[in-house]
């Protein structure tokens, strides 16, 4: 119960970690699901639809479901710490976008009990994902999950733009903001703008097909090309999206276990703003075979090449930072050790992708596939290990084991590179993507078979995370503040798990890189700005889960109005849909009206954690 | 001094590698073995980028490995590092240098992406080709000639080809990587085009590169470059009259529920599912059933051209899941005999 109706940012953190975890082995299944299929030619372990419904889910899921929660999940534990804040600016809106996220999701995986799943890829390229080519309710799902969903992520990225302008604890200024707390902002900024284009699409797509409208269906004029630029304008900055917050982490890591400064703060913080922006001035490099023209895809391509720089300035940036380091080979750290040339063979094939004239043989192929999965899984997933060994004794209290931790690096580290080394040359020899079958003698074979042992290996590895939980669930939570004994920023300086309230005492920064700079200085405590005193709490409230619920009941109502007849002269499903917008609005009529002045948390109880940590 | 030294050992590292990459692969299928002047071009770029970058990945790699045996953390060392702040000049070489290799990599971007979009649609020393994407089958049609066909694109090997790519139902994109990328096929009068020409006499692959359905992956298709001579001879013998069943019971099932929907003969345009015309003489039935004569089946999709045909006409679905031919008729299996048998005589004499 304490769970359903929680404000408080760490334990949302931690219900995003648990939703997205689960949503994660989800996406992890579909994805050896397909392998299996893959492994051999000419199989038919599951039937070609089933097939275009598992790469779709696969992607889907990984996406939005698996990738962005984990993202906010340490967002949500982490930044506020780092900031020196006592909570996020808006804590019922926090809990309110996990709960849409988290209904959202449950929705879309709602279709393969309801037996029509999304079929038409990710990217839901129209026309077959209309009402022509997709008759079962799969892009339905698609469209009103995501749509539910999407509601949560752009709640989330407005809070992180919001705590962190305004709840900087004193000195903290821009420049000394800890780089993993920078790469979320821009982040946040990204969701700010992305979003919505994803809003404006997936409700066209909804009103294509729930309404007759046609913005997509050339049939009755409609465009096809406009879903592909919609959908990118949104896509191309979502892997920014996911990829920034990874920086960071990579950031934070490599620095705290080098014993050293980040090289080059400034020029860090000038590469991710700089790659934010040029993110959202690419997507039609997703479109290069898509008869654009010759100047399109020659701008396109020169502001794709662009990106190699800001990106090369912080691979530099980061092999400088461990350049006469005391380099420790923690599990975090081997994890963002493993990232940087991982990512650095991602990034080099993006060059190559955006040579447009090469890109119309990549395009669609195996190639692609590899190169996505390159910066994605050896970026993005690789960051996220390395982030959760790194602040699992801060979100927790307790350590993960060292020793299993790094078997598991190994085995999914080689796991990965098998898998989808090799998928670079099926594509350059000719396989597509999304293919269901592919013929024998075309020598496809041995590199597909590598591929699938590969993804098997990464699921053992990923199975042995969940057992190191396990074990560290049932050790004591005996964590000191600053674990690592390396810490440098401000969430080092607090107990492990934080208190409630964070800090008793709002922290004085007295430069970047906080905490390490009060120990060089023989401290051991953060200056505080005030006196201890009773600190003010938002309650906990319900309202925010039932919101989501609400719109949950909505979406399965529209759904289905075609089908679930009238009763009287009423749609029941429509019926269903407004109840479940009355649920949702009657919440917010609830929050607007009722006065909650939350609570305070007295002196004597923080004296009292403070005596028992101290 | 020393730095030019490593680059110097390195180059033959980079030579060797591209000649691996290059003619590597099914030299009719191959992105890495082109078989023609446009796909040969795509490789080019290729290469200058596979170069560029390996060197990027070479120096990262290298400055990794040195940094993580130099600098790691022996037992007991508890000394604390200098905290460097960063450094302009070393900031600087790595912003100048990625800039330089990007611009080595741009030119030739550029030229090529004006020099692939050449349009020869009006070009009178081109073959004119208009290409129709369906789920899950190619339409060819020759303008100039008054001829459709489906799944095998005929060409002659001394002419540009110029195609004009457009899709009767969903997204797909036509894709022949021996010969020359891809190009999406899109809906309501936005047609693509793009050109290539085979100077060597051959059969390539062709593929559907873009989500379309089930059997998306299903959906090849055959370029035969033939010569000049051959290719007129295959213009006049698609146009020629072809016999229908000698035997009436099969001529009549043939026309009752096949011809319905696919056409054979002269009006091949008019069918608005492949022209069977000249069926015989495909390498494949229905793109991914490949002929082969008696005794050198290999694979679990090749066959004798009667049992290709006999076995398609069974059951499509078996084949490509979702495609439209299933349940549009249904048969006795001495209808179906019959008709493979008919079928798979009817060749064309013109190479
Ligand atoms: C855990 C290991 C993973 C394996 C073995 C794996 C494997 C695959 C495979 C085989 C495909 C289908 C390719 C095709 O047929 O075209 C695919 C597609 C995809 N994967 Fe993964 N994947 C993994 C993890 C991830 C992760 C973590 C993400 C994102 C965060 C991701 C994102 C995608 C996307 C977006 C697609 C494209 C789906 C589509 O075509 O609609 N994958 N993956
Ligand atoms: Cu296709």
């Amino acid at each position: 119960m304490d769970w359903l109706t929680t404000v408080d940012h760490k334990k949302i953190g931690i219900l995003y970690l648990i939703a997205g975890g689960f949503f994660f082995l989800v996406g992890g299944l579909e994805a050896i699901l397909i392998r299996i299929q893959l492994m051999f030619p000419q199989k038919e372990v599951v039937t070609a639809q089933f097939y275009n419904e598992l790469i779709t889910m696969h992607g889907t899921t990984m996406i939005f479901l698996a990738a962005m929660p984990i993202i906010f999940a340490l967002m949500n534990a982490i930044i506020p710490l780092q900031l020196g804040a006592r909570d996020v600016a808006f804590p019922f809106l926090n809990a309110l976008g996990f709960w849409t996220f988290f209904f959202g999701g449950l929705l879309l995986n709602v279709s393969f009990i309801a037996g029509s799943v999304p079929d038409a890829g990710w990217t839901m390229y129209a026309p077959l994902s209309g009402t022509q080519f997709t008759q079962h309710h799969g892009t339905d799902y698609y469209v009103i999950g995501l749509q539910i969903a999407g509601i949560g992520t752009l709640i989330g990225g407005i809070n992180f733009l919001a705590t962190i302008i305004n709840m900087r604890a004193p000195g903290m200024t821009f420049m000394r903001m800890p780089m993993f707390t920078w790469a979320s902002f821009i982040t946040s900024a990204l969701i700010l703008f992305a979003f919505p284009a994803l809003t404006v699409g997936l409700a066209a797509l909804m009103f294509d097909r729930l309404f007759s409208g046609n913005f997509f269906n050339p049939q009755t004029g409609g465009n096809v090309v406009l879903w592909e630029h919609i959908f990118w304008i949104f896509g191309h900055p979502e892997v920014y999206i996911l990829i920034l917050p990874a920086f960071g982490i990579i950031s934070e890591v490599i620095s705290t276990f080098s014993r050293k400064r980040l090289f080059g703060y400034s020029s860090m913080v000038f590469a991710t703003i700089l790659i934010g922006f040029l993110g959202f001035m690419v997507w039609a490099h997703h479109m290069f075979t898509t008869g654009l023209g010759p100047v399109a895809n020659a701008l396109f391509s020169v502001a794709t090449m662009l990106i190699a720089v800001p990106t090369g300035i912080k691979i530099f940036n980061w092999l400088f930072t461990m350049w006469g380091g005391s380099i420790r080979f923690t599990v975090a750290n081997l994890y963002a050790i493993g990232f940087v040339p991982t990512f650095v063979m991602g990034g080099v094939t993006g060059v190559m992708l955006s040579a447009a004239p090469a890109d119309y043989q990549y395009h669609d192929s195996y190639f692609v596939v590899a190169h996505f999965h390159y910066v994605i899984v050896g970026g993005l997933i690789m960051g996220i290990f390395a982030g959760l060994h790194y602040w699992w004794p801060k979100m927790f209290g307790r350590m993960l084991s060292e020793k299993l931790g790094k078997v598991t690096f190994w085995i999914f580290y080689i796991g990965f590179h098998l898998t989808f080394f090799v998928q670079h040359f099926l594509g350059l020899l000719g396989m597509q993507r999304r293919v269901w079958q592919y013929l024998d003698g075309m020598g496809f074979n041995n590199m597909n078979f590598i591929s699938t042992i590969g993804a098997l290996m990464m699921g053992v590895g990923t199975i042995l995370f969940l057992i190191n939980i396990v074990i560290t669930l049932r050790k004591p939570k005996d964590c000191s503040n600053d674990p690592w004994e390396d810490g440098r920023t401000l969430e080092w300086t607090i107990a492990s798990p934080a208190p409630e309230y964070n800090f008793a005492q709002t922290p004085l920064v007295r430069g970047y890189d906080a905490w390490w700079h009060e120990k060089m200085e023989g401290n051991t405590a953060m200056t505080p700005v005030e006196p201890i005193g009773p600190i003010h709490m938002p309650n906990a409230s319900i309202l925010p889960f039932v919101m989501g619920i609400g719109l949950f009941i909505t979406g399965f109502g529209f759904m289905y109005s075609g089908e679930w007849g009238t009763l009287g002269f009423i749609t029941v499903g429509h019926a269903v849909g407004i109840v479940g917008l009355l649920i949702t609005f009657g919440c917010m009529g609830l929050r607007s009206l009722i006065d909650d002045h939350g609570f305070h948390i007295e002196e004597d109880e923080i004296l009292k954690d403070q005596g028992v940590k101290s | 001094m020393k730095r030019w030294q490593f680059v110097k050992r390195l180059a033959p590292l980079m030579a060797l590698l591209v000649l691996v990459l290059s003619a590597c692969g099914r030299e009719d299928m191959s992105a890495l073995n082109p078989q023609g002047p446009v796909a040969q071009e795509q490789l080019n770029l290729m290469k200058i980028s596979i170069t560029m970058m390996s060197l990027v990945v070479i120096v990262v790699f290298a400055i990794c490995i040195f940094v993580l045996i130099k600098f790691r953390r022996r037992k007991g060392d508890n000394t604390i590092p200098k905290q460097v702040e960063g450094s302009h000049k070393l900031e600087v070489i790595w912003t100048v240098i990625p800039i330089i290799i990007l611009v080595i990599l741009a030119v030739p971007t550029l030229k090529s992406v004006f020099n692939l979009s050449k349009d020869y649609s009006k070009d009178p020393e081109a073959l004119q080709v208009i290409v129709t994407a369906h789920q899950y089958w190619w339409e060819f049609e020759y303008p100039e000639l008054g001829i459709t066909t489906a799944q095998e694109l005929v060409v002659p090997t001394d002419r540009v080809i110029s195609i004009q790519a457009a899709t009767a139902d969903v997204l797909h994109s036509f894709w022949i990587p021996s010969l020359a990328g891809k190009i999406d096929t899109n809906p309501s009068g936005n047609v693509n085009k793009m050109y290539f020409s085979a100077p060597k006499a051959g059969v390539y692959l062709g593929k559907c590169a873009e989500l379309c359905g089930t059997s998306h992956g299903l959906m090849d298709f055959k370029v035969k470059a033939v010569e000049p001579s051959s290719f007129e001879r295959w213009g006049v013998a698609m146009t020629g009259a072809v016999e229908l069943p000698t035997d009436p019971d099969v001529a009549s099932a043939f026309e009752s529920k096949c011809l319905t929907c696919h056409a054979i003969g002269q009006d091949g345009s008019e069918s608005i599912y492949p022209n069977l015309t000249g069926i015989g003489s495909r390498e494949s039935v229905g793109g991914i059933l490949i002929n082969v004569e008696e005794g050198e089946k290999e694979y679990k999709h090749e066959d004798t051209l009667y049992n290709n045909l006999y076995n398609w006409i069974k059951d499509p679905e078996a084949y490509k899941p979702g495609n439209k031919m299933t349940n549009a008729y249904t048969l006795t299996d001495e209808e179906a005999k019959g008709i493979a048998e008919y079928l798979s005589n009817l060749t064309l004499d013109f190479e």
